[in-house]
């Protein structure tokens, strides 16, 4: 019997290896795949939750957030693609401009 | 029977009619000249008009007075200040004073300052001048009082400065505004520490007049008010006096205030503004009653002004500095007569000698306007030239000498007797005053009308508008000693005094046949006595070095030492450590913090990770 709290464990999993993922990974791509992990370990969680209280909120939710989250790996290729044309790299490393 | 409503409907008019038409000038006249005037003139004649009729209804027995009429005005948690009319004799008298001699000088006003480019601003001043002395008038409290009070120290600063472009008069109307500010902070004072110890109960505490008076004896008895404070309250209250009624040792602002249009110094500071202290006094004599050491403190101060201004009158060749000087001399009398104990001589005094120090400053506006010059010096033979007004001239410096059967040999006579009755030194200082008014006035007429008149001189007398006024005031200063006022006030006229009346005319006799031996005859030179007497000439033509000790003391103790200790704490203190020591301290922290900004955002991703869970572990700990 797979119960709620197998899911849940499963997406705390994926959450933590995205986490992971974005800390020690250089490669810009590979970070943004890391979030796309995060993001679907939440809508793991939601559905999980939706399923087990009744409650089709929550998958209502999961729509918004596949949305939302088309629209933020199409930005992050977007600058992906610029950091590989202008500056030849996607090691996140060196693009450290943005401070003082 | 005169009651509620047509009576409090008078009253309310008589305070209020001025206010109306300098708010009409203010919005409507500012650049109608004739419409301006009009205002004016009228928002004093429908007051007069209304103290008329409340003195008639008074003088037939049909009204009964005090009438006090009042609507809240200040609310605030145990304080509530109401604005009232107090209508009594005393009131309707000063009243009568303020709106009669005013609506005089406001329409002689209109020929004086015909060609002036701010005439509608002069009327409005004149106008809001005539509201705030009738708030002072007809108060009901402490506060409306002190608000009148501050309002007329206003006007009279924007009425002396009225020909700001010329820097004498800014200076003179600033200097003015500054000695009242030092004198009304004491008077303040005063009134905070009456209010306070009004009752002993928070809630019941109050500023009111008639309250007040009828509290203060058994405040006295139950110990809550102790004699000790209430001398201390007096003398506080006084301050307010000096100031306003230039008594010394803050009198140096009065003769600059010469510098206003002389109408102005008609009105506001020789006739009425200046009185307001003495009337303040009177007005309040049930409270410096019960206080002699306050009561000798008065008398002394007015003595002593008295005496040492009619000496500065003596040497001034400014014909209205002269007047000036003189105001300073008769307002030291009235105060005198209030220390002495006698409020109604002083009051009768302050009448008479609203009526004929008013004749006389218009007079010498008179001639002002006819020759443009001022100086004594520069004028003479005037009363060929310029017959109406040194008709009036005459009958005004006759009045101020104490000439007999004038106005003021009354009520100058009656102060004296009482000091004679009360205080010989301050008697004898009375009457030498009395002979050195003789004096200076003879020496004013001497050289300014009589004489021959200089070349290039052409004077020419003064239109109607201009004489009327004098006329009437003329008319009573001469008949001012037969109007009962004595007695309206309630006190029956005091007999006469052969004694002292004697020796006052020997005074006066003395006083006016030496200046007419000096200056008219030339038999003793003018100059050979400044030459024999001379370090007394020096201390009088440099006014007793008062001016020199206050510029000294505004100079060096004021600009050099506290404003120099205050820019030095300013410097260091305040922009040195708190202004520039706060911006240096934000820098370094901020040069120490933005090392945390590398620019890596995986760094920032693990800080923000940390700081989740922190903030987790503490929500899981709440």
């Amino acid at each position: 019997m797979i119960t709620l709290t197998h899911y849940l464990v499963l997406s705390a999993l994926l959450f933590t290896i995205g986490l992971a993922g974005i800390m020690t990974r250089r490669n810009v791509i590979l970070i943004l795949l890391c979030i796309e992990l995060m993001f679907n370990a939440a809508n793991l969680a939601f559905i999980a939750f939706a399923k087990s209280l009744g409650d089709p909120s929550g998958q209502v939710i999961v729509f918004f957030v596949i949305t939302v989250a088309a629209a933020e790996v199409t930005v992050g290729l977007a600058i992906a693609i610029l950091m590989a044309r202008r500056l030849s790299t996607l090691n996140a490393d060196e693009v450290s401009l943005l401070k003082w | 029977m005169v009651t509620g409503f047509p009576a409090s409907l008078a009253a309310w008019t008589l305070l209020l009619s001025p206010l109306a038409a300098a708010v009409a000038i203010g919005l409507w006249g500012l650049s109608r000249r004739r419409l301006a005037a009009a205002c004016a003139i009228g928002g004093l004649l429908v007051p007069f008009a209304c103290a008329c009729w409340l003195l008639l209804h008074t003088l037939r027995g049909s009204l009964h007075l005090p009438l006090e009429v009042q609507v809240s005005w200040l609310l605030l948690p145990d304080l509530a200040i109401p604005f009232g009319v107090l209508i009594d004799p005393l009131s309707l008298l000063m009243s009568l004073i303020v709106t009669g001699v005013g609506s005089m000088i406001f329409i002689y006003s209109t020929g004086y300052m015909a060609d002036d480019a701010g005439y509608s601003r002069y009327f409005t001043m004149l106008s809001l001048f005539a509201f705030s002395m009738l708030t002072i008038v007809l108060a009901n409290n402490w506060l409306e009082l002190f608000m009148g009070w501050e309002l007329v120290g206003f006007c009279s600063y924007a009425l002396i400065g009225h020909w700001f472009e010329k820097p004498a008069a800014a200076e003179a109307g600033k200097k003015a505004f500054m000695v009242n500010r030092v004198a009304d902070f004491g008077f303040m004072l005063g009134i905070l520490a009456l209010w306070a110890h009004s009752s002993p109960l928070a809630t019941e505490r109050t500023l009111n007049y008639q309250l007040l008076q009828t509290r203060l004896p058994s405040l006295l008895q139950s110990g809550w008010l102790s004699h000790e404070t209430l001398v201390f309250i007096g003398l506080l209250i006084f301050c307010g006096v000096l100031g306003k009624s230039a008594q010394m040792p803050l009198h140096v602002w009065l003769p600059d205030a010469m510098e206003g249009p002389t109408p102005v110094s008609a009105l506001i500071h020789a006739a009425t503004m200046v009185a307001a202290g003495v009337y303040m006094l009177c007005r309040n004599f049930w409270l410096f009653h019960e206080v002699p050491a306050v009561l000798d403190t008065i008398a002394w101060v007015g003595g002593a002004t008295a005496f040492f201004s009619a000496w500065l009158a003596v040497v001034e060749p400014d014909l209205k500095r002269i007047l000036a000087y003189s105001t300073l001399s008769q307002l030291g009398y009235m105060v005198m007569a209030v220390g002495l104990g006698g409020h109604i001589a002083g009051m009768y005094h302050l009448t008479t000698h609203a009526f004929f120090k008013a004749l006389l400053f218009l007079a010498a506006g008179s001639v002002i306007h006819g020759t443009h010059r001022q100086n004594i010096w520069e004028l003479g033979g005037l009363r060929r030239s310029m017959p109406w007004t040194s008709a009036t001239f005459l009958i005004g410096a006759l009045a101020l000498c104490g000439f007999p059967m004038l106005s003021g040999f009354f009520s100058k006579d009656e102060i004296l007797v009482l000091a004679h009755e009360h205080n010989v030194v301050l008697y004898w200082i009375g009457s030498v005053t009395a002979g050195l008014t003789a004096f200076y006035t003879t020496r004013a007429w001497c050289v300014a009308f009589l004489g021959k008149a200089p070349e290039h001189l052409h004077p020419h007398e003064s239109p109607p508008v201009m004489l009327i006024p004098l006329i009437l005031l003329g008319a009573f200063s001469i008949v001012g000693g037969y109007l009962g006022i004595p007695a309206f006030l309630g006190e029956p006229a005091p007999e006469f005094h052969w004694d002292v009346a004697r020796t006052s005319l020997a005074a006066i006799a003395t006083g006016a046949g030496l200046a007419w031996l000096i200056y008219h005859r030339k038999v003793i030179a003018a100059e050979v006595i400044a030459r024999r007497f001379a370090w007394l000439y020096q201390l009088l033509a440099r006014r007793y070095f008062f001016d020199d000790a206050y510029t000294w003391y505004v100079e060096q103790v004021q600009q050099r030492l506290i404003a120099g200790a205050c820019a030095l704490f300013e410097r260091v203190i305040i922009i040195g450590f708190a202004v520039n020591g706060t911006a240096w301290l934000i820098q370094l922290a901020g040069r120490a913090i933005r090392r945390v900004q590398t620019g890596r955002v995986q760094g920032y991703v693990l800080g923000f990770c940390c700081g989740i869970i922190a903030l987790l572990y503490l929500a899981g700990r709440f």
